[in-house]
């Protein structure tokens, strides 16, 4: 009887995803009428605007899991060898991007950083490029800051760093050859949520009016029928590729391998 | 002045007080051990030469030099730890080379040093495994290694046998002293393991409530203990307590008799004493040149093997006692009556 619900639950929470999933495929496939065809994904493949604002996200999501990855890292093992005692409070104002929404931190970066300020980042596209990195960096850091600190928490911190300085390593020696290498897995699954955040972030992007895939999908989403569609299952499949790709790495690391 | 000397050195954890006015001097190319119970500050003393713990006061020089004040990576002092540390992510070669690669050392020179520290170990073949791949006692020597591939001016080893098996342990410890000896290099060895200190080291610190209460060759410390705690610590004690009837001859009432020790008592007349015997002082029966004989009764048997372990109740107390197993001598039985006797001279007087 047990095994009958646990079989019940299984279906219905595969039908509970797999259907809707299904149904955006199929009608994906449904753009020239009475048949099936990619007709729809041609048209968004093809759309420069689809190749310019997704290598945008792309590239950004890179540099914010790179700028994420060096905030956070030497944060965490700081906090985790030196203060330890301050960890709960790291831990809360690295949670504090879920309860703060992201409007408020975009028109609090306007408003800190527009033209007339002592700080103008927004009056170059660089700069503007800049502060919606670190937009997205703060959205991230609760899943990347958690990520990093669990994978600290499989290694034994305190004596891998004094025996590396017993060896006569500084600290950049020791986060570079020593805990980053060990956390890397972590931090790459820590990497995969900004990845998808970043992708489809549409109110920073949309706020700081930089060409990145969010609005991009708004706009076609609010002016098209079956791209959205198309474009969604597209986003799937990346995500779905960039999971199998950290899986990937995290096996091809040979010090990670258990032995059998 | 000693190469590494350690001198009022104080070191307290919030109100506790951990190490008080510590002073050590080691020559270079000595084994000392640190030994005492949990707690009594000897891993502190080891750190603060590392580099780890900065003390409250007090001063550590190296070959005349204070480093008190420097970081620990410019001490150029190697340390190995109980739990390894072997770092996971690099393979045995490459941990071992880690400390010439910080250091600048060129390529060939730092192959063929890995190379000679892998052999010194008896390890030469394992340097492409990665750490998880190693037994315990396998970890450890590539530590030892890792700590020694960087010439360190002195070598701290902090407890690093006490995760390892009763066999490796021994031969991992012969191994250590072999390489220390061959080497030459000046080391501190915390144990809180009396057999292990008293095995391997040239002179023994025996620490308690932070402070050193004996220094001295193993024999010594064993032999001639300096204080109630190192007695106790030191191996097993049997105490037959007493008082003082002559100091000068050196005459004590204890167990019921009197016991003439033959040399002159650090105590006052009618001053209550302790008598320690260690258990191969004591001698089931009588024996020749063990002059002092008491009554006993066997309460207890304890075959070891190639030993035997008694407690028989005699002066008053229960004592313990040790003898060699013979083949055709089967061990007494329980409630036997017989005698135990010792010899004057290897009575250790502990003053109440």
């Amino acid at each position: 009887m047990t095994r009958l619900w646990s079989y019940g639950a299984l279906l219905f929470g595969i039908v509970y995803f797999l259907l809707p999933l299904y149904g955006m495929s199929e009608f994906s496939l449904r753009m020239i009428r009475g048949e099936y065809s990619l007709q729809a994904y041609r048209v968004v493949l093809t759309d420069a605007r689809f190749q310019a604002t997704f290598g945008y996200s792309v590239v950004m999501a890179l540099v914010t899991i790179a700028f994420g990855v060096l905030l956070v890292v030497p944060t965490a093992f700081w906090v985790r060898l030196k203060m330890p005692g301050l960890r709960p409070y790291v831990e809360f104002i690295t949670l504090l991007p879920l309860v703060i929404p992201s409007i408020v931190i975009v028109f609090g970066y306007i408003r800190l950083y527009n033209t007339s300020s002592w700080l103008p980042m927004t009056g170059t596209t660089m700069g503007t490029n800049i502060l919606l990195m670190f937009g997205y960096a703060t959205l991230a850091l609760p899943y990347m800051y958690r990520a990093v600190d669990t994978g600290l928490r499989t290694i034994d911190v305190g004596t891998l760093t004094e025996a590396a300085q017993s060896l006569g390593a500084g600290w950049t020696t020791i986060l570079a050859r020593i805990i980053l290498p060990n956390v890397l897995g972590a931090v790459l699954s820590g990497a995969f949520l900004p990845l998808a955040i970043v992708i489809g972030e549409f109110t920073m992007a949309a706020l700081l009016d930089r060409p990145a895939f969010g609005p991009f999908m708004q706009l076609l989403g609010a002016n098209r029928a079956y791209e959205p569609a198309a474009l969604a299952v597209i986003a799937f499949g990346i995500t779905w590729a960039c999971m199998g790709l950290i899986q990937l790495v995290s096996r091809l690391s040979k010090h990670n391998r258990i032995a059998r | 002045m000693a190469f590494l000397d350690i001198s009022h050195l104080e070191k307290s954890f919030g109100a506790l007080r951990v190490v008080k006015d510590f002073n050590l001097g080691i020559d270079k190319g000595e084994f000392i051990s640190l030994l005492g119970p949990s707690g009594c500050g000897k891993t502190t003393v080891l750190r603060m030469v590392a580099g780890f713990e900065t003390p409250d006061s007090g001063k550590i020089s190296v070959d005349g030099r204070d480093i008190v004040g420097l970081r620990p990576n410019q001490r150029k002092i190697g340390m190995v730890f109980q739990a390894y540390a072997l770092f996971p992510n690099l393979t045995v070669a490459q941990n071992v080379g880690f400390g010439l690669s910080i250091a600048g050392v060129g390529r060939a020179e730092a192959a063929a040093r890995v190379t000679e520290m892998l052999g010194l170990i008896g390890l030469p073949d394992l340097g492409g495994r990665y750490p998880f791949q190693l037994s315990g006692g396998q970890q450890q020597r590539v530590a030892l290694a890792r700590a020694l591939a960087v010439r360190p001016q002195v070598l701290l080893l902090d407890e690093p046998l006490s995760a390892l098996d009763a066999k490796i342990r021994v031969s991992l410890r012969t191994e250590i002293r072999e390489i220390q000896q061959r080497l030459g290099i000046t080391t501190i060895f915390v144990t809180h393991d009396q057999e292990e200190a008293l095995s391997i080291s040239d002179r023994i610190v025996v620490m308690n409530g932070g402070i050193a209460e004996q220094v001295g060759a193993p024999f010594a410390i064993y032999n001639r203990p300096a204080t109630r705690f190192v007695a106790n610590f030191v191996g097993t004690l049997n105490t037959l307590t007493g008082a003082v009837e002559d100091p000068a001859s050196g005459r004590i009432a204890a167990g019921g008799r009197e016991i003439s020790l033959g040399r002159p008592v650090d105590a006052a007349r009618g001053a209550p004493i302790t008598l320690a015997l260690r258990p191969e002082a004591l001698h089931l029966g009588r024996a020749e040149g063990r002059d002092v004989v008491l009554p006993a009764t066997v309460s207890d048997v304890h075959f070891l093997g190639s030993v035997i372990r008694l407690r028989v109740e005699a002066g008053g107390g229960t004592l313990s006692l040790d003898t060699f197993n013979r083949a055709d001598t089967p061990p007494p039985a329980v409630g036997t009556e017989t005698e135990v006797s010792f010899a004057a001279s290897d009575v250790i007087l502990l003053a109440d």
